[in-house]
């Protein structure tokens, strides 16, 4: 069984891989793509050219106007639909579709992987981790999967988040990966399941919630004008308004998880080292993020705090959940020293 | 009232508002002119106190929690490891008074660390009084009387004809409201106007406020059990060796270190010992420890008698008023040292594990010994200590010094042994598990004969002719025994912060009027309506149109 798992580790990784590239296809051939850009601004200066004996010339078809570029799926093309660009779309919105389909794959591999694992091991298969950061991978494909059924029009996110699952994954799978083996001691007790599972499920979605908010900086930072790197993606995603909205409920779900994570970890905390709490690198980057994502949620509940400013104190968040799963289990020793590194 | 009109006659203002903090302090007005310095220092207060119990101010105090919790990861704690602060000094011999000073390895009892906290809870406080003040207010009256022009709110349904006389019309949005959605539904009023119009005003959400301020009175009820529980808690730490001549009672010369609450006082720790009687532990193949149990006997005047109680990694012993934690484990071996008068002393001396296989180490001293006995003299150069290394599974190559497996498979012991000054009479703090190095420096303490390996049973003879033999070892355990009577009102604050956390991030607060004025068709009424979330609520107009189509 955990050769099983281990291939099919395999089988996810790649398909994410493929899913990001048809993500990456949808981008390039889409109707803001460059191949479309290419093709409009060949047909505007065709028409240019046609119109260069008499008149002025009509420069202003090259798309670059982000008002039609509100929903990815919008069904007119800048520039006009006489363009030769026209088909172009149905084979991007035909790669977006393949990658969502990819991805489902990808995720039930994912499943698959984390399922025989746990067979393999005859316990819940987070107690590792590799296991740890496999089972929050999955939540995150899981709950962008959910995104994706209810707002089916963020599907150009899909890139960022095969992206994040593909580093994960091969993160997990190349350092962190231990043979399957049972739990030591302290980790044999049923609040693994309680605090890990809510641990994981938290992480998950604050990650999902994280692509959300940093896709929203990046449009509210194009739709401030901001044309550098970053922010030229601007227009290839959903407005901001609706994404803003998005992190706000992900994190406004995630928050209360983590804060039963958190007091579960303190009642089994109680029972194996005899204290509730101790300041264990890992409570106390635990409590850090609490503390950031609380910030987070108030900022965001205060009219006078830029909505832009309150997403900012989300990625910070990210960023202290991050140093909790790799900086204290790397650098930093303390009762949680249960990596398998 | 005024908060109530001003939601109802600005609406694109009030749906923002989601926080009724202040977003910034307001400004006071100037003193008078001849105020004294009584009233501008009042002034001053008052500015201060605005200012503190302002959401920026809030907010920046929670970054600076967060900020300031840092270096209590990254720095060695001394509650939590004090070798490590110790041997930070050795590293860092100049940075550490420097850090120690600005009480860098205490973060968590730090003045800077409390001042954060309690400012960030005064803040609370400040901002929840008067909240919970205003909001018992709103749970007492009834909702506000519909604006005048409904058609200015976000949501609004303009004028339909229904048959009935008004004021039949307005009881039934009433009962409609009422009973609509889930518990508690709509609480809703109907005002009669002079003008011959009837309003019927509701309101729904009040558990998002309720859980709000739930959520942040259990912050606070936290924080008074996490006080409560260091004041008046107490916990020891020991080393328990097996064997009823090495049980220990629950006094705290008994304890290796203790820590003790400030309002309590040593001598009302309840009365209790405990003896070790056995300890069990299973490994795999690949020496992964995978389960632990100590079993003991309790007794005392203060628990009742039992034994052969069960103990283990995740399942402490819980006695009323203190648990016993099992921390770690290792093996006690068992030396008898024979002197030159023909005197044999025995001692049972616990190792401490230097890895996972369990190779551990340890000294046993013997002060006392070559004391003759008829004159009761004793040469301070004529002590014996012996340092020892087990293994509980010997390696076929025993210099490796390192144990194959952790259980006792094939169990050996190096010992090395040293006469003379033992330096324990100094007085000055020592190790029990180490020699001292300063006498080994000195020459007072020197090494006898050879490094030698013995099996269970096996001696060894030193070139005075004395003799030291391994009888065996015992297991013994790590363990801590604590009491923390803060902890249920913690346990208590955290489920209902939990509850109040939920509450308020899903509940939603809104308001829906209707004004019913009679129609020009004798027996018939005109319903308008009108409905304004209070808080974030992108579903409202969807409610909001559910229920007109209903009414």
């Amino acid at each position: 069984m955990a050769a099983v798992s281990d291939q099919l580790l395999v089988v996810a990784i790649l398909s994410y891989l493929v899913a990001m590239v048809c993500h990456a296809a949808e981008y390039a051939f889409g109707m803001h793509g460059a191949v479309a850009r290419a093709a409009t601004r060949q047909a505007a200066r065709a028409r240019e050219l046609v119109t260069a004996g008499g008149g002025p010339s009509v420069v202003e078809t090259v798309p670059d106007a982000p008002s039609a570029s509100d929903l990815p799926d919008a069904p007119e093309v800048p520039g006009g639909s006489d363009t030769p660009a026209a088909p172009v779309p149905d084979r991007a919105r035909l790669a977006g579709r393949a990658a969502v389909v990819v991805t489902v794959i990808a995720a039930l591999a994912h499943l698959g992987c984390l399922v025989a694992r746990g067979i393999a091991a005859d316990r819940v298969p987070w107690g590792n981790m590799y296991e740890f950061v496999l089972a929050v991978s999955f939540v995150g494909a899981a709950a962008w999967l959910v995104v994706l059924f209810r707002w089916p029009n963020l599907r150009h996110l899909g890139l960022f988040v095969a992206l994040t699952e593909v580093v994960l994954l091969g993160i997990a799978g190349m350092v962190l990966a231990t043979p399957v083996v049972p739990l030591e001691p302290a980790l044999n007790s049923y609040w693994l399941a309680v605090h890990v599972t809510a641990a994981v499920f938290a992480s998950g979605t604050f990650l999902v919630g994280f692509v959300a908010g940093a896709m929203y900086l990046i449009r509210s930072g194009y739709e401030q004008g901001k044309r550098r790197f970053p922010y030229s993606l601007g227009p290839r995603v959903p407005k901001s308004e609706a994404l803003e909205r998005l992190a706000f409920r992900l994190h406004a779900f995630a928050f209360p998880i983590w804060t039963f994570a958190v007091i579960a970890g303190a009642i089994w905390a109680e029972a194996a080292w005899g204290r509730y709490w101790g300041w264990d690198p890992k409570e106390t980057w635990a409590f850090i993020s609490w503390v950031v994502y609380a910030g987070y949620l108030h900022a965001r509940a205060t009219p006078s705090v830029r909505r832009s400013t309150a997403t900012w104190i989300a990625m910070l968040g990210w960023a202290t959940m991050l140093m909790n799963l790799f900086g204290v289990n790397l650098f930093m020793s303390g009762f949680h020293s249960y990596s398998g590194l | 009232m005024p908060a109530a009109d001003d939601a109802g006659r600005n609406p694109s203002r009030s749906a923002l508002s989601v926080d009724t903090r202040p977003e910034v302090a307001p400004a006071v007005p100037p003193p008078p002119r001849r105020a004294g310095p009584g009233s501008r220092l009042l002034a001053l207060a008052r500015n201060s106190w605005r200012q503190l119990t302002s959401m920026r101010t809030a907010l920046v105090l929670l970054f600076l929690l967060a900020v300031a919790a840092i270096p209590g990861s990254v720095l060695p704690q001394r509650n939590i490891n004090a070798d490590k602060v110790n041997q930070y000094f050795i590293d860092h011999p100049d940075l550490a008074p420097v850090l120690d000073r600005l009480r860098a390895f205490d973060v968590f009892a730090s003045p800077w660390f409390s001042a954060i906290y309690l400012l960030l809870f005064t803040s609370l406080l400040g901002c929840i009084v008067p909240r919970l003040r205003d909001h018992v207010r709103a749970l007492r009256r009834m909702p506000p009387d519909a604006p005048r022009r409904l058609d200015r709110l976000p949501q609004h349904a303009a004028a339909v004809e229904r048959e009935g006389e008004p004021a039949a019309v307005a009881d039934g949005l009433r009962a409609m409201l009422r009973r609509r959605g889930v518990w508690p539904g709509w609480r809703a009023v109907v005002r009669r106007h002079d003008d011959g119009t009837l309003t019927v005003s509701a309101e729904k959400g009040y558990l998002k406020e309720t859980g709000n301020l739930l959520f942040h009175i259990s912050l606070v009820a936290v924080l008074v059990g996490v006080a409560y529980g260091s004041w008046y808690g107490w916990h020891g730490n020991r080393l328990v060796v097996a064997g009823p001549d090495t049980a220990f009672c629950n006094t705290l010369q008994q304890y290796d270190d203790y820590g003790l609450g400030p309002r309590i006082d040593a001598g009302s720790l309840p009365g209790f010992c405990v003896e070790l009687t056995d300890f069990r532990a299973s490994y795999l193949d690949n020496g992964q420890a995978e389960s632990y149990t100590a079993v003991a006997s309790v007794s005392g005047p203060d628990v009742p008698d039992r034994t052969g109680v069960e103990f283990s990694v995740n399942d402490p012993l819980r006695l009323p008023g203190a648990n016993v934690y099992l921390l770690g484990h290792g093996y006690a071996p068992i030396l008898r040292y024979t002197d030159r008068f023909g005197q044999s002393q025995t001692a049972v001396v616990p190792f401490l594990a230097s890895d996972a296989m369990l190779t551990s180490e340890g000294v046993a001293a013997f002060p006392d010994a070559n004391v003759d006995p008829a004159t009761g003299e004793r040469d301070p150069l004529q002590q014996v200590a012996f340092e020892g290394l087990y293994l509980p599974t010997t390696p076929d190559d025993p210099s490796v010094g390192r144990s194959a497996f952790p259980a006792e498979r094939n169990p050996g012991l190096l010992l090395w042994a040293y006469r003379g000054d033992l330096g324990m009479d100094a007085g000055i703090p020592d190790s029990v598990y180490r020699l001292n190095q300063s006498a080994i420096d000195a020459g007072r303490l020197k090494r006898v004969g050879d490094m030698k390996l013995l099996r269970v049973g096996e001696s060894m003879t030193l070139d005075d002719g004395t003799k030291v033999e391994f009888l065996g070892t015992r297991p013994y355990a790590a363990v801590s025994i604590r009491h923390d009577p803060g902890e249920r009102i913690v346990l208590g604050s955290v489920v209902l912060l939990l509850v109040g956390l939920m509450l308020s991030l899903t509940g939603k607060r809104r308001r829906i009027w209707f004004r019913v004025s009679p129609s020009t068709t004798p027996g018939s009424s005109m319903i308008e309506a009108g409905g304004l979330p209070r808080t974030d609520y992108p579903g409202f107009a969807d409610e909001f149109r559910s229920i007109v189509r209903k009414e």
